[in-house]
């Protein structure tokens, strides 16, 4: 005897497949941290599908508004989904036309609340969210997980910067870097993130904002050095049957 | 084929501990500053206390985004109430009201452990305590979080609170002063991060008593 279930009812095996169950093109670690006249925020632009390196130009850094910077790591058409919600909102707050405009803290909150709506839905957004700005001097920096813990800090990462870089920053950080130290730190963790993050590539781009606008670099790569003597011979006091 | 798992938890215990001690006519509520995931630190100066009422602060550890959101619908609650009585919430309300919310969530709870306190209407210090599903209890003072194992013998022992196994059952509230109180909250948090790895950095302590509300800090180690 069939069972009748209406088609889109969220019951019974077809109705898992309408919800997030894995990500499938991903991005990896965003490192950010405040400096003297804004927010610097790092990413590379690769897209892996699994553990293959499918995209090699992906820009998962984007300016919101007037006054933030958004920049996500995880599923990259999430990102999308996300970058069309924030479209929404902003279009919505510029037909006030009424002088105002949503700050940093405003599009974090926003933020924060579709993660855990989503999350509460079973059905997430798989992104860990970098959200930096600066609106009338004040500088804001935060991040938002894809079930919604959010917090701010003077310098934030994601999936593995929180390992690799968020040690690093805690060490050398201080207030009022300038832009050029600034710059040699986040880039100092992104050489450590591209050693040792398999899922890391040799192209990033560095986003600032501050009270004039955003601007992002144009795609560039880091000097690396292989030239261990550990690395010349490997196999050299290893010893093997064949 | 079997049906796929879901891979991913709804749920993350980003760590902490929170106090509270009811006192004759004060209440201390202090919670530390980190907030952790697994083995990770995710900031060290992130407050787990928030006010919902003139005299009445909520301390919480667990989930943050549940406790967040939380702290966001009773605060909405609380709006409601001040312009439906034109007059703020006592603390044993606003106990009622925490146990209501999360019991409304029984089967998808709020990881949200809480601690509230403030002064009843008498002005006599309370303290409520809760499970992540509503069950809650009036007390002299109560520990919560990843660091309540550690913490609250220690308040047993040292508190002078009576008993709360003898008959007549007897107020719970301690006959310490406020910097008595105080000063052990300090102890009690600095033991505490000695071998709890998700408590430490700062600790928050913030004091209710008929002068208002005021807040003080005090650094914990950050290891």
């Amino acid at each position: 005897m069939a069972s009748k279930q209406p088609e889109n009812s969220l019951l019974g095996p077809e109705a898992d497949s309408q919800r997030t169950l894995y990500p499938n093109v991903t991005g990896t670690s965003v490192v950010a941290l405040k400096y003297k006249d804004g927010i610097l925020m790092a990413a590379d632009m690769g897209g892996s599908y699994g553990s293959t390196l499918r995209y090699k130009n992906v820009e998962r850094m984007k300016a919101i508004g007037k006054h933030s910077l958004l920049g996500a790591s995880g599923e990259i058409s999430d990102f999308q989904e996300i970058l069309r919600y924030l479209d929404d909102l902003i279009l919505y707050d510029n037909m006030w036309d009424d002088g105002n405009s949503l700050g940093p803290k405003e599009v974090h909150n926003y933020l924060t609340r579709l993660m855990y709506n989503r999350r509460n839905k079973f059905n997430p957004l798989w992104n860990s969210l970098v959200l930096g700005g600066i609106k009338n001097g004040e500088k804001y920096l935060g991040t938002v997980s894809m079930i919604g813990v959010n917090f701010e800090d003077d310098h934030v990462a994601t999936g593995f910067g929180n390992h690799l870089a968020r040690p690093i920053l805690r060490q050398e950080w201080h207030e009022n870097l300038s832009f050029e130290d600034g710059v040699r730190l986040l880039e100092k963790c992104m050489r450590v993130l591209l050693y040792r993050d398999r899922s890391a590539i040799n192209k990033l781009q560095i986003a600032k904002i501050t009270e004039e606008g955003m601007t992002i670099s144009q795609p560039y790569s880091l000097k690396t050095y292989w030239e261990f003597s550990a690395f010349e011979n490997p196999t050299q006091g290893a010893v093997g049957s064949w | 084929m079997t049906k796929q798992q879901a891979n991913w938890s709804p749920y993350d215990n980003n760590g902490g501990s929170c106090v509270a001690i009811a006192g004759a006519d004060y209440c201390v509520i202090a919670a530390d500053t980190r907030m952790s995931t697994g083995y990770n630190i995710l900031t060290r100066e992130y407050s787990k206390i928030c006010k919902l009422a003139d005299k009445c602060v909520m301390a919480s550890s667990g989930f943050q985004a549940d406790v967040k959101a939380l702290q966001k619908n009773l605060a909405a609650r609380h709006l409601i109430y001040q312009h439906q009585h034109n007059k703020q919430m006592s603390c044993p309300a606003m106990a009622q009201l925490l146990s209501n919310t999360l019991y409304y969530k029984r089967f998808f709870p709020y990881y949200s452990f809480n601690v509230l306190g403030g002064l009843d209407n008498e002005g006599k210090g309370c303290v409520f305590t809760y499970d992540a599903v509503g069950s809650y209890e009036k007390v002299g003072y109560s520990s919560q979080g990843s660091g309540s194992t550690l913490i609250t013998p220690f308040l047993d022992n040292q508190l002078k609170s009576p008993s709360p196994l003898l008959l007549p059952v007897q107020d719970a509230v301690t006959p310490l002063v406020e910097a008595e109180a105080i000063d052990l909250v300090k102890t009690v948090f600095a033991s505490a991060s000695e071998r709890d790895i998700y408590t430490g950095d700062k600790v928050e302590i913030v004091v209710v008593n008929a002068a208002g509300i005021r807040r003080e800090y005090m650094e914990l180690r950050k290891d």
